[in-house]
């Protein structure tokens, strides 16, 4: 069985199907990308996987490992290992990052019945990952994604990302918003956790970006479906011929 | 359902159960009788043996109460006080000499509560790692303890109940009593005076840094009875203290009413630090029982360049009236007024501050960080004044609201009022919500919904905590989470 497993996935919000048949298969060790016009369903897609509320799965399963991700709560789902970083993160002013980050990280561990990790060892490890990103002490104290820019933002998803290990990731537009100087931090991040025992799912608008971190299969997704599936050439063809196809411009 | 929906749910779910603090001390006591006559003024002075000014100062408060009116003003309501339905003097039977003769029962209430009234014990066991706290213990109407008073001494500070004071230094009290709140200041500070059982009295002779934090905790446990504590401190020039206050009581049915002055007076230079976790039982999930709060906290700086400080967390009473105030009277003298008030259920807030500046060069700051769930309603309200005289004066008010769910409700009523055009005052505010994307991004990352409002309400109200002693801040934080959701602590 695949690590991450998507089968006839039909999700609507406000009484509206926008996930209509989904089927996704991403094993350990691999890199899927998912591309498709704006609209097309991928950030619903993410929200689902992750349970957030508001969001009604009316048919069909996912599972994580082999666990059924639909049943769990929210919080239930990211101890199992599910860590999506956000189209848009979210700011929670007061509450330094450095706290968030701890709380985050205890509560998983407390989750999988882990000991909580002691301050010493949860500093050097912020400390050892979020230098790799390029992110300083002061950022950490401020609060969570408050005054941060757009690049700030998704590299501190990423530092999440890797210190929260999980066993599916799923980036949602991380390159969004990024300079090519920050997008290249941001994918050397993501390279870094690729591992054979974790999946990992790229939602992207453009190309750009695989460039960087180049994905082992490519999606398309369109109205709430994959319609096409192929090596990651295909991301270069989308790239010359634009959505137009799926009714839509590339921009 | 939604994360937020669920929270509000636990919280609208939270019952009695959660109050920790309701239990009820079994003790025989010793009571006025029922209801409110000069008889009962009298009754009260003649048990603490109070000399004749004293009842003088009390039967001339009770005939000035008497023509007065319950204000109205204030954002909460409530039916009518029946004055007459209450007790107003209750007294454990058994009389303790000192602390060793403590009726043993009292001590478990207060162990239960975990303030230690056995200073042997506090000094054995503890003390290389706790801070030692003197403590003033007032059960029901009458203080039953006051820890390391011979240590105190030794620094020249008095720490004692106020009844001991009123006996034991007279001149003081006689100079300062009633100097900051008069005797018809309002409503209840006026039925206060003429009915006050018990408190604490500090004084804090000239230039002395008090040796350890001075703590009173107060306790209602008898059925009915009124509590009208009556608290006087007085740092002398140059003094300094730091002064803590708890109150809890046993959950019941009826409403008991809790009606206190505080009085401090800062003389030249000398500061007071004054913090309050107030917990009174809240009522129940139907907002039946819980404390009536109607508190007058004025501070005097009467000095130059004297400073007060208010600290307050108000996570209990079923209905909170509370305005700590500062009279910013000598020259560069500054106020303070940091305040965290919770209301959840059916609580019903409405406090806030004074500050009057009357010296030049004078400055205040409130921070003040409300936070309303369930179908409570919460309100700051807040008097900032400059005087002709007061040139320079100087004023920062940050005053934020935090909604939890959509029954509840904060309200901001500022009043300001310069007379002198060199006066500079500030005025921010904010509501907010917790946000469903906010709950759920904190969810995704691994918290519960639990962990995700307290961590969410804390960094709310950082800016405060920080201003709470050690100790005190760990308590309140604590105490934050458990009045939001119940389940967690
Ligand atoms: N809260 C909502 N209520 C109704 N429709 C929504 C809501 N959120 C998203 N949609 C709709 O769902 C569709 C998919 O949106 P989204 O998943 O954000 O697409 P993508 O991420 O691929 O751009 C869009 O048509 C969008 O308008
Ligand atoms: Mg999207």
């Amino acid at each position: 069985m695949a690590l991450l497993e998507i089968n006839n996935l039909h999700a609507s919000i406000d009484d509206k199907e926008i996930l209509k048949g989904l089927s996704l298969k991403v094993n350990a060790g691999e890199v899927h990308a998912i591309m498709g016009p704006n609209g097309s369903g991928k950030s619903t897609l993410s929200y689902v996987l992750a349970g957030k509320p508001d969001y009604e799965v009316t048919e069909g399963s996912a599972t994580l490992d082999g666990q059924d991700l639909l049943e769990l709560e929210a919080d239930a789902r990211a101890a199992a290992g599910l860590f999506l970083a956000f189209q848009y993160p979210i700011e929670i002013p007061g509450v330094a990052t450095m706290t968030f980050l701890r709380t985050a990280l205890n509560s998983q561990r407390k989750a999988r019945g882990e000991d909580e990790l002691s301050t010493p060892d949860f500093l050097r490890l912020v400390k050892e990952k979020a230098g790799h990103l390029g992110i300083s002490q002061e950022m950490l104290r401020r609060g969570v994604n408050v005054g941060f820019s757009g690049g700030e933002k998704k590299r501190n998803e990423i530092l999440q990302m890797a210190l929260l290990q999980p066993k599916v990731a799923i980036l949602d537009e991380t390159d969004s918003g990024l300079d090519i100087d920050a997008l290249k931090i941001v994918s050397e991040g993501v390279n870094a956790l690729r591992s054979k025992d974790r999946a990992m799912v790229v939602i992207t608008h453009y190309q750009r970006l695989l460039d960087h971190i180049v994905p082992d299969v490519v999606h398309v997704m369109h109205k709430g479906r994959i319609v096409r599936s192929g090596g990651k050439e295909l991301a270069l063809e989308l790239e010359a011929s634009g959505y137009a196809a799926y009714g839509q411009d590339a921009a | 359902m939604a994360a937020v929906q669920e929270t509000v749910e636990r919280v609208r779910s939270l019952d009695v159960d959660q109050y920790k603090y309701g239990f009820v001390t079994d003790i025989e006591s010793e009571k006025a009788p029922k209801g409110l006559s000069e008889d009962t003024v009298r009754y009260i002075s003649a048990k603490k043996n109070e000399p004749e000014w004293m009842l003088e100062w009390r039967l001339d408060a009770y005939r000035r109460w008497l023509t007065m009116q319950e204000p109205t003003w204030a954002r909460v309501s409530y039916p009518k006080i029946d004055f007459q339905d209450y007790y107003y003097y209750s007294q454990p039977k058994a009389k303790p000499k000192s602390l060793d003769e403590i009726d043993p029962e009292i001590l478990a209430t207060y162990d239960k509560l975990g303030i230690p009234l056995r200073e042997r014990e506090a000094l054995l066991g503890i003390e290389s790692t706790a801070p030692r706290i003197a403590v003033d213990a007032v059960f029901d109407s009458v203080s039953v303890a006051t820890t390391f008073k011979a240590e105190l001494a030794k620094a020249g500070v008095i720490f004692c109940s106020i009844s001991e004071a009123i006996r034991e230094h007279p001149d003081l009290v006689k100079q300062y009593l009633g100097s900051v709140v008069p005797v018809s200041d309002n409503f209840y500070a006026t039925l206060n005076t003429a009915v006050f059982s018990d408190g604490s009295f500090v004084y804090i002779p000239k230039g002395v840094r008090c040796p350890m934090e001075l703590s009173t905790y107060f306790r209602i446990n008898e059925r009915n009875t009124g509590q009208f504590e009556r608290t006087l401190i007085i740092a002398d020039e140059g003094a300094y203290v730091s002064y803590l206050e708890g109150c809890t009581a046993p959950q019941r049915d009826e409403n008991q009413l809790h009606a206190a002055v505080v009085e401090l007076v800062a003389l030249k230079d000398a500061e007071i630090k004054y913090s309050t976790v107030q917990n009174w039982y809240p009522g129940d999930k139907d907002g039946k029982g819980g404390i009536y709060n109607f508190v007058t906290k004025r501070g005097d700086c009467r000095g130059d360049n004297s400073k007060i400080s208010w600290t307050q967390v108000e996570t209990g009473s079923a209905i909170t009236w509370k305005y700590p105030s500062c009279i910013l009277r000598g020259d560069g003298s500054q106020g303070e007024f940091y305040s965290i008030a919770i209301s959840n259920g059916y609580q019903q807030v409405d406090s806030g501050t004074k500050m009057i500046h009357l010296g030049k060069n004078t400055s205040s700051r409130i921070i003040s960080k409300g936070i309303a769930a369930g179908r409570s309603e919460n309100t700051y309200r807040g008097q900032v004044t400059a005087h002709r005289k007061a040139s320079n004066a100087r004023n920062f008010t940050n005053c934020d609201s935090l909604l939890i769910g959509d029954k509840c409700g904060a309200h901001t009523v500022p009043y300001i009022e310069a007379k002198t055009a060199s006066a500079v005052f500030e005025h921010e505010a904010t509501t907010s919500k917790i946000s469903e994307d906010q709950m759920f991004y904190c969810l995704q990352r691994g918290l519960s919904s639990e962990e995700a409002v307290a961590l969410i309400v804390n960094g709310f109200v950082k800016d405060v905590l920080q201003q709470l002693p050690m100790e005190f801040a760990v308590e309140a934080q604590k105490l934050i989470s458990v009045s939001l959701e119940g389940s967690v602590g």
